[in-house]
């Protein structure tokens, strides 16, 4: 059982966001971190393998500049080998294309029985990203997996739905997304910190891949304009003193609701 | 670029197109007088629903047995187009559906896709979409290049949804073509979460929990505000993440966008991905320990209090009313 997961690598979600004068593109040049909602599919992924007894996690990722942090936080969860696709000319990609490199990179590594993406990440959203590449892969997919296990050769999903959630089923190999609280994420140890450090993690280029065109250069879409949205105004603030129950009972009335 | 032919990926609940098909049909209208309708199932209890909102077409695959939609419906998507009717610009609903299907497709005709939309226009710079970034703070305006279909997903409640007068569209059957082995994932069990009292979208007033509740037993008090006000019960995505509640009350980037007459905001900080869902509600009240909350930012009435002792109070005061 080999498991590809799929992670960004993104700016704090902490820290205010902000877009780039000339290109409009949001700003990625501070230091990046794994992010949140792709923590759930590692530690998905390291569950899935010890629960079958043989196989390993590899991560895959894509930055333009390098960077591997986030990369390893998950080889000190557990993963044990890790393929970053950087390359300056991959900046401005659209999710089309990163889906194409993602993929690529999934081969590069001899595919693998699964592939785990999270469902959108925290910074971009758009959120087609893991459906391109398993359609890149030419496999069948299962978004939105909130409870996941492997019997034998199926995978057995419960996959999110607008009402409630269905029971999937799907044979291997496949590429799933799994929600955020699909599993608690373990925190990394000070020995897997260590390890991750002499774990090997590859660089190579889009063009190493046969990936062209990526960026600016391949996206079908250009940003035309930015504006400020109408700002809501913030209106009464009061400290309770025990009463402001009676506010809000006030504010229902006035509205005619109450 | 001029858009002379539009699709709408529709969809249908209980046997009625959904509000969020009905609103981009609207849109669409205003765009080309060539709206089609693409059903992922069968058309037949819809197709004089969604030719009053403007679709002049209505393509139907008939039931998926099963097929998860997103590979099945992208492959008979390109088989149409594939067959000659290329649409210049395919309109999807932002949700599990819509956005798997697009993705799939966007594939298969090496096309971009724009997500997230509020807007969608045909302008100088060609087909363009605008989505709000920064919790809806700024406004950016992307504009395909190159060749269509172009694919672009729009947030529920982009539209207001209105009928143009009866019409009966004409309803072509399509055929899910062969999947192979991409078409390896299939459905074997439904389970719908029963709720009862109005639906969260369409609530005219919510009620959300979130952390600073403390514990998943206190998000009783949300449950029990909510009814008495005849609303419905949201939450943040922190303690649907947590467990406390299903998936299906979430209120925010990833779950519901709600634009009810009063929204109360309990124990919620107030989250860019949780701002996104509730901003455009017509009334804010926030109660919040934390007087910096950026919740307290876009409430009407913000009380900073705990809300353990300001919920139950509330609760009393309004049963003592009834």
């Amino acid at each position: 059982m080999n498991i590809v997961v799929c992670v960004k690598q993104i700016p704090d979600p902490a820290s205010p966001g902000a877009l780039d004068a000339t290109t409009h593109a949001l700003k990625r040049d501070g230091k990046l971190i794994l992010d949140e909602s792709d923590a759930y599919g590692v530690e998905m992924a390291l569950q899935l393998v010890a629960t079958a007894g043989s196989g390993e996690v590899y991560v895959v990722s894509m930055a333009p500049n390098g960077e591997t942090s986030g990369m390893r936080t998950a080889l000190a969860m557990g993963a044990v080998k890790g393929l970053l696709v950087s390359d300056p000319a991959l900046a401005g990609s659209d999710a089309l294309t990163t889906a194409k490199v993602l993929a690529a990179a999934v081969n590069k590594l001899g595919g693998a029985d699964l592939v785990i993406t999270g469902t959108e990440s925290s910074d971009g959203y758009t959120g087609t990203v893991p459906e391109q590449i398993a359609e890149c892969l030419g496999l069948p997919s299962v978004t939105f997996a909130k409870k996941v296990k492997i019997e034998g050769s199926v995978l057995k999903v419960d996959r999110q739905s607008e009402s409630g959630y269905d029971e999937v089923e799907c044979t291997l190999p496949a590429v799933i997304s799994v929600t955020a609280g699909v599993v608690e994420p373990r925190y990394p140890s000070f020995k897997g910190i260590m390890d991750a450090k002499k774990k090997p993690l590859d660089v190579v280029t889009a063009t190493d891949l046969a990936v062209t065109p990526t960026g600016w250069a391949g996206a079908g879409q250009k940003i035309v304009n930015v504006t400020q949205a109408e700002a809501r105004k913030a209106g009464q603030v009061i400290e309770d003193d025990g009463e402001a129950f009676g506010k809000i009972v006030a504010f229902l009335e006035n509205l005619k609701l109450i | 670029m001029t858009i002379n032919n539009v699709w709408v990926f529709a969809q249908a609940s209980g046997g009625v197109a959904t509000t969020g098909t009905l609103e981009l049909l609207t849109k669409a209208r205003s765009l080309s007088s060539k709206v089609t309708a693409f059903v992922g199932g069968d058309a037949s209890a819809i197709a004089a629903s969604l030719g009053e909102y403007g679709a002049t077409k209505v393509y139907a695959t008939g039931d998926l047995t099963g097929k998860l939609p997103g590979v099945a419906l992208s492959a008979a998507m390109k088989s149409i187009i594939d067959s000659g009717d290329t649409p210049d610009v395919i309109m999807f609903p932002q949700n599990y559906e819509g956005r798997d299907t697009m993705a799939r497709l966007s594939v298969k005709l090496n096309r971009t896709v724009l997500t997230n939309n509020i807007d969608i226009a045909d302008s100088v710079d060609g087909v363009v979409a605008t989505t709000p970034i920064f919790g809806g703070n700024i406004l950016v305006t992307t504009a395909f290049s190159g060749q269509g279909p172009h694919l672009v997903s729009f947030r529920p409640k982009s539209f207001a949804a209105e009928p143009a007068g009866a019409s009966s569209p004409e309803v072509v059957a399509v055929t899910v073509p062969d999947l192979g082995k991409q078409g390896g994932a299939k459905v074997v069990a439904v389970h719908t979460e029963q709720s009862s009292g109005p639906k969260l979208d369409e609530a005219a007033i919510v009620v959300s929990g979130g952390r600073g509740l403390g514990e998943a037993g206190n998000y009783a008090l949300i449950e029990d505000l909510a009814k008495l006000l005849k609303g419905a019960p949201g939450a943040s995505r922190a303690i649907v993440d947590a467990g406390w509640v299903p998936y299906s009350y979430q209120v925010g980037q990833t779950g519901k966008v709600v634009k009810p007459s009063v929204y109360i905001a309990a124990g919620i900080s107030g989250a860019t991905q949780h701002m996104v869902g509730m901003k455009g509600s017509k009334n804010i009240i926030a109660i919040n320990k934390d007087k910096e909350a950026p919740i307290f930012g876009i409430a009407d009435l913000g009380i900073v209090g705990d809300v353990h002792k300001v919920l139950p109070k509330l609760i009393e005061a309004l049963k003592s009313r009834s």
